[in-house]
């Protein structure tokens, strides 16, 4: 009976947290950026801007390497670079439109006089981060599915890595659209700047993804690890602060 | 005596080595209509932007005071409407969906019958479903006027805001700003004798170029 009474006050209180939870989310959802990345992702779906140029650079990018490569074997290590390389260049086609469609239609100065620079960042990055992950997971399916040398030996660590990269990649593309938005020649400071700020993430994650295939566990990674997630607190610490003096003239 | 201060303190701005303006002071207290004035490239629209603080000064300082509390840039955009030729609307949007964008991302209540009459006053009812890219630019020019008035903003600013209108539109939109000036601030900056005309007090741009 009091086994009983315990379980039931336990599954009271797991409902009771569960309900907080949901609510806290909802008031999260009414939020002011939850409302900019609507409206971002409802223009995309009118306009698809970002979605069509990334999917073409995807096909483009993986069908290149395929022809390349062609009937030869490449080392495991190579296809886990190559797998980057495509990620990095995708990202360069698309990430920019946060702030660079904004720009070019003009819509930059209403925005600055709905929202406070902080809204109009975490919405944007909430855009991205989505077109990232979307991006990436379209990417390592098709990657998977035509590359027989891609075999993923530690799932739970190139989960952790793809996760973590993803936040990175996504937090990086969005502050530096943001200041490449300001400036003239757009489309091709986006990759040169991107480069250097990203190189670090690349390179680390490259690393980690080859450790995934060669089967290594968390202890041996952890170093990695950390590296990419001090990358990430660093990068959205930085942004937060930088934004303000980007966004306004 | 209105619960809104606008303040400018020895404002001035450089593009460069080039002075648009400098010493530029007031105090707008009173609700009504304040109108600013100069020729082309005198710097009206570059003081309307430093005023709703979408731009920095060079020098100086603006202050806006409500209810005795100075408000703080994060939150200034919940307190200005806005209206100039170079602010453009989301063209993939109607004319609804826009205001309630607006709305959401200003975290104000989405009132359909204010958003109603104001489209009523403007002349705008009958195609609000439409998409803004199918709107003339006199239709876009009024729908500014929605979007600067839907909140109720206690400081108007209005940068040439009878340009692309026809006569109709000129008298829609002087009718508002009359209404406006009696509730709130109102700045208009302006070159057409007509618009002026509402002002009470205007500020000379060629005074400040010394």
């Amino acid at each position: 009976m009091k086994d009983l009474i315990l379980r039931y006050a336990a599954r009271l209180y797991y409902w009771k947290n569960l309900n907080n939870n949901i609510g806290k989310i909802n008031s999260y959802m009414n939020s002011k950026a939850f409302a900019l990345y609507l409206k971002d992702f409802r223009s995309e779906l009118r306009t698809r801007y970002a979605v069509n140029s990334l999917a073409m650079f995807i096909i483009v990018a993986i069908s290149v390497i395929l022809f390349s490569i062609g009937n030869e074997k490449i080392p495991e290590s190579l296809t886990g670079g190559l797998f980057w390389v495509v990620i990095f260049f995708s990202a360069m086609s698309g990430l920019a439109r946060a702030f660079v469609s904004e720009e070019e239609r003009g819509t930059s100065l209403t925005l600055q006089l709905i929202a406070s620079p902080s809204t109009v960042f975490t919405g944007k990055l909430l855009f991205n981060l989505i077109l990232v992950f979307l991006m990436n997971i379209v990417i390592a399916i098709l990657y998977s599915a035509l590359f027989e040398e891609f075999v993923i030996r530690s799932f739970a660590l190139f989960l952790l890595t793809f996760v973590l990269s993803n936040i990175g990649l996504a937090v990086s593309s969005t502050i530096i659209a943001a200041i490449i938005s300001k400036a003239g020649s757009k489309g091709t400071l986006y990759p040169v700047l991107s480069f250097p700020i990203l190189l670090p993430l690349i390179l680390t994650s490259v690393e980690l993804t080859s450790n995934c295939m060669l089967g290594t566990t968390f202890d041996e990674s952890k170093v990695l690890l950390a590296v990419i997630l001090c990358y990430d607190v660093i990068m959205l610490t930085a942004s937060y602060m930088l934004f303000d003096f980007i966004w306004k003239d | 005596m209105s619960d809104y201060i606008l303040k400018a303190d020895s404002v001035a701005k450089n593009f460069g080595r080039r002075l648009i303006f400098r010493g530029i002071n007031f105090e707008f207290s009173e609700n009504g209509v304040y109108g600013i004035s100069g020729p082309n490239g005198s710097g009206k629209s570059t003081l309307v932007k430093i005023i709703a603080g979408l731009s920095s000064p060079s020098e100086g300082k603006i202050t806006h005071i409500h209810n005795n509390n100075e408000i703080i840039s994060e939150k200034l955009h919940n307190y200005i409407g806005f209206v100039s030729p170079y602010l453009v609307l989301y063209e993939e949007f109607s004319a609804w969906e826009n205001l309630e964008f607006f709305a959401h991302i200003r975290d104000v209540t989405f009132n359909k019958g204010k958003i109603e009459t104001l489209l009523n006053d403007f002349l705008l009812y009958e195609r609000r479903d439409d998409l803004v890219k199918t709107y003339s630019s006199g239709m876009k020019q009024r729908m500014k006027f929605i979007f600067a008035l839907m909140h109720s903003p206690n400081l108007v600013i209005l940068d040439e805001p009878t340009s692309n209108l026809d006569e109709e539109g000129k008298n829609t939109v002087y009718k508002i700003v009359e209404r406006e000036g009696k509730e709130n601030i109102v700045i208009v900056a302006s070159n057409e004798r007509s618009d002026l005309a509402l002002c009470g007090e205007t500020i000379l741009l060629e005074k400040f170029k010394q």
